[in-house]
């Protein structure tokens, strides 16, 4: 019970624009902050989706905000991200999307034309995800707030049979595997914001990915220990989070990881690591070594996830790590974002 | 103080000949030639790209002998003996190379 | 991405570190000192240290712009911005570099306006696009960066822009290695030279490297082949006796260096009597500053610096990282008090400080090479 008298761990005395960036800093603020308040002792792992049993019945169920700038960018915009995002989150925990309420926060001057063109977007992008919007609230801001529009996603749905996705059961030996090529959608959205004057025919990703987890669900049941969408923070932040769960040491191998040449261009020139960079239609997936090379092709034969590949393995050093490694034996570790990944000069 | 990419120029600015477009697999910017005044590139050159400023022409032979260098090590003595014929060692009188002069 | 795919080629780089195993001489122990910050992220980016015998060693200079700035210049640059209607441009790097009372993008979330440019020429397009505001960008960087801050001060002077300063931090690398090789705990064996920074100033300037002080010079690209041939070539010429400056990165440094960009710095900038360096301490002519012709565009000639001096926290020892007397791992605030996210020093902010990298890349790895990469 959250009294006057739970302390909380988070020392700072301000927020700042890292602890929204998906890595440590967010990390920090709902550890150390919102879960002693509101989650009680009863806190393991913090996973995309909280599952809860209502009367025998298990069901899944996330929220997500979206406070994307610039709200449309090449491949989508902020309505269909809001929608398939949040489909996204109840898929990597096993569960397929049944429901979503909307939350919209406008502010004022908003033209009509732009928020009409957001729903339509996410009535699309509901109807591609077989998913019902069930409801929703709007509230509006004064005029220099809210950049044009914030959504709030919050869904539903049922869990899928035969799945049980915990980090604990992640072991020694397990296969990483990626469903296709990251930093799409964050190179997207920092190109499209224009301050960089850099220009590339890139599109954000962003997709339900529900039928490829579906697919590696009724091949692989059980065999699926653990799975996230690697949005902000990228890949790296994600199997950090995964490693220090699970204390164990995740291997990467550098040429296996899938980069569109453009992306890659945009981080060689930026001083970025695309294992940072978000991603909004691409999850990873740990299953176990002697069901991985079906794991594989049950997605490869799924519309969308062609270009799914293995990227890692699961061993016990270096632990709570992830380590990359290349061809030629140098490696690497790679950490949790700490910020906003920051373009760099030097 | 290091962070420089190769990227090629596949336009000059019509307005402002100082200006270029830079291609870096896909990735375009524009690009200020002011630090090349002397000897300027033309679209299909490589050049080294740094905070927006393109930095030096990129010599494609120097990187191939490079290549074909890097490829040799290892070899028997006797090839070590003809490599330092590729440039390896330092030759005063040799710098800098006429091909770097056009 | 051509020129720089093929200098990444595994069984090249793996032939590599095989000649330097067989150059190598076991009863000898290397120590060989990469000056730009740029070589030392790229050797941990690539994990290139995993391909070097033990008793090669490769020590980190002070090559990096940002880490070398004293907390009270960064404390300067956020005052002067502090004015209304003011835009406070830097390059990425800056963002998170602590000053006293906060980093930039600290300040930026307390109301300053803080923007982040790639580029020079990025904020003086801020400046034309913002013509009610003041545009001041906080420029770092060696020889490399200068000469477009160079250029794009001309650009500024020759459009009569106004609203649009520039806080120099330039630095410049000879004196810095001059303050190494004078430090009498230093011990080295050659250095890996600059690379981008000799595109501007040529090989000459590391002449006196070789003749007076008898130590190699290999001038080399960032790329892993890059890095791991100019090793070769250092060792081959230690095997022989020899001292001399080498080029490696021939493909992109003329031996000249580029004249063009030199004569823009001589037009904008003139020599500082003295600077201050982090961990260094004061060095004469070793910092650039603007010219009086170019007054209107120097931001310390056009507003009053507060000029403050702060000196690092005692228990920090980012000098002594700095001149490669310590590894990051052996202050006593490295992984405890200063970490990437609460950094105390700039060393462990900046995506080419030593203790960065060590910290991102590296401390925690396996030991064993086998145990590391095996696949």
């Amino acid at each position: 019970m959250a009294t006057a008298v739970t302390k909380i761990k988070f020392r700072e005395p301000q927020i700042e624009m890292s602890h929204g960036a998906g890595g440590k800093a967010s990390r920090r603020l709902v550890e150390g902050l919102f879960a002693p308040l509101l989650f009680g002792s009863s806190t393991g792992p913090l996973g995309d989706a909280a599952h809860i049993q209502i009367n025998g019945t298990k069901i899944a169920m996330t929220t997500d905000s979206f406070v994307v700038k610039p709200l449309r960018f090449p491949g989508g915009s902020i309505g269909e991200l809001a929608i398939n995002g949040t489909v996204n989150d109840l898929a990597v925990s096993g569960a397929r999307a049944e429901a979503i309420v909307v939350t919209f926060v406008l502010e004022a001057g908003l033209p009509t034309e732009i928020l009409e063109a957001e729903v339509r977007a996410m009535a699309d992008a509901a109807e591609r995800a077989g998913v019902k919007i069930a409801g929703g609230d709007t509230k509006v801001v004064e005029h220099g707030k809210a950049d044009g529009m914030y959504v709030t996603t919050t869904g539903i749905g049922r869990l899928l049979s035969g799945v049980e996705i915990s980090p604990q059961s992640v072991r020694p030996g397990d296969k990483v595997l990626l469903s296709g090529p990251i930093g799409d959608h964050g190179i997207t959205i920092l190109l499209a914001r224009g301050d960089l004057d850099l220009e590339a025919d890139l599109r954000s990703d962003t997709r339900s990915v529900f039928p490829l987890v579906q697919a590696l669900v009724r091949e692989c049941g059980a065999s699926v220990r653990w799975m996230r969408d690697p949005t902000r923070g990228g890949v790296a932040t994600s199997l950090n989070e995964l490693a220090r769960d699970c204390g164990l040491g995740i291997v990467l191998f550098e040429e296996k990881i899938p980069v569109r040449d453009s992306v890659r261009g945009a981080c060689e020139l930026l001083g970025l690591d695309p294992l940072h960079i978000a991603n909004e239609g691409q999850f990873l997936a740990v299953i176990s070594s002697e069901h991985a090379e079906s794991a594989l092709r049950a997605l490869r034969a799924t519309p969308g996830g062609e270009e799914a590949v293995l990227i890692g393995e699961v061993r016990e050093q270096p632990d709570s790590a992830v380590l990359v490694t290349t061809l030629y034996g140098g490696s690497r570790l790679v950490d949790m974002l700490v910020g906003d990944p920051l373009p760099r000069i030097c | 103080m290091c962070l420089a990419i190769p990227g090629k120029i596949v336009a000059i600015d019509s307005q402002n000949t100082q200006l270029a477009t830079v291609d870096v697999v896909g990735v375009r910017r524009k690009v200020d030639l002011g630090l090349l005044q002397d000897s300027p590139p033309v679209p299909g050159d490589w050049v080294l790209i740094h905070v927006g400023f393109a930095m030096s022409k990129i010599s494609e032979a120097d990187a191939a002998d490079q290549m074909e260098t890097l490829t040799m090590l290892g070899e028997a003595a006797a090839a070590m003996e003809e490599v330092r014929g590729y440039g390896l060692e330092n030759d005063a009188e040799d710098y800098p190379p006429q091909r770097w002069k056009q | 991405m051509k020129f720089v795919d093929e200098f990444r080629a595994p069984e090249l780089i793996a032939k590599a570190g095989e000649e330097i195993r067989k150059l190598a001489d076991p009863d000898r122990h290397y120590r060989i000192m990469e000056v730009c910050g740029g070589h030392t992220h790229a050797i941990y980016r690539f994990g290139l240290k995993d391909l070097l015998p033990a008793n090669v060693e490769l020590i980190h200079g002070p090559g990096c712009p940002v880490c070398v700035l004293p907390m009270g210049r960064i404390d300067d640059g956020l005052s002067l911005a502090a004015q209304p209607d003011f835009i406070f441009a830097a390059f990425g790097d800056m963002m998170r570099v602590p000053g006293t009372h906060g980093s930039p993008l600290e300040y930026k979330a307390r109301g300053m306006d803080v923007r982040i440019v790639y580029s020079p020429a990025d904020a003086l397009k801020l400046a034309r696009n913002n013509p009610e505001k003041h545009v001041m960008f906080f420029a770092i960087g060696f020889e490399t960066t200068a000469p477009s801050t160079a250029l794009t001060l001309v650009r500024a002077k020759t459009e009569g822009l106004q609203n649009f300063s520039v806080f120099c931090n330039h630095v410049t690398i000879i004196p810095a290695i001059r303050a190494i090789l004078d430090s009498p705990d230093m011990r080295l064996d050659g250095f890996v030279g600059p690379g981008h920074v000799s595109t501007v100033i040529g090989c000459r300037p590391y002449d006196w490297i070789a003749k007076d002080e008898g130590k190699p010079v290999v001038v080399s690209g960032f790329e892993p082949l890059d890095i791991l041939q100019s090793i070769v070539m250092l060792l081959r010429q230690l095997r022989n006796g020899e001292a001399k400056v080498e080029n490696q990165y021939k493909r992109v440094v003329p031996w000249e260096g580029n004249r063009a960009a030199l004569r823009a710095m001589a037009e904008v900038f003139e020599l500082r009597p003295y600077f201050e360096w982090r961990g260094l301490g004061f060095i004469s002519q070793s910092a650039l500053k603007i010219r009086q012709s170019y007054g209107t565009w120097d931001a310390e000639q056009r507003f009053t610096v507060p000029g403050i001096r702060v000196t690092d926290p005692k228990a920090a020892q980012c000098g002594e990282v700095l001149k490669g007397v310590l590894k990051p791992a052996q202050c006593k605030l490295f992984g405890r008090e200063c970490t990437p996210e609460q950094p105390v020093g700039a060393l462990m902010v900046s995506s080419e400080g030593s203790c960065a990298a060590y910290y991102n890349y590296e401390h925690r790895k396996p030991i064993t090479i086998a145990n590391a990469a095996t696949r």
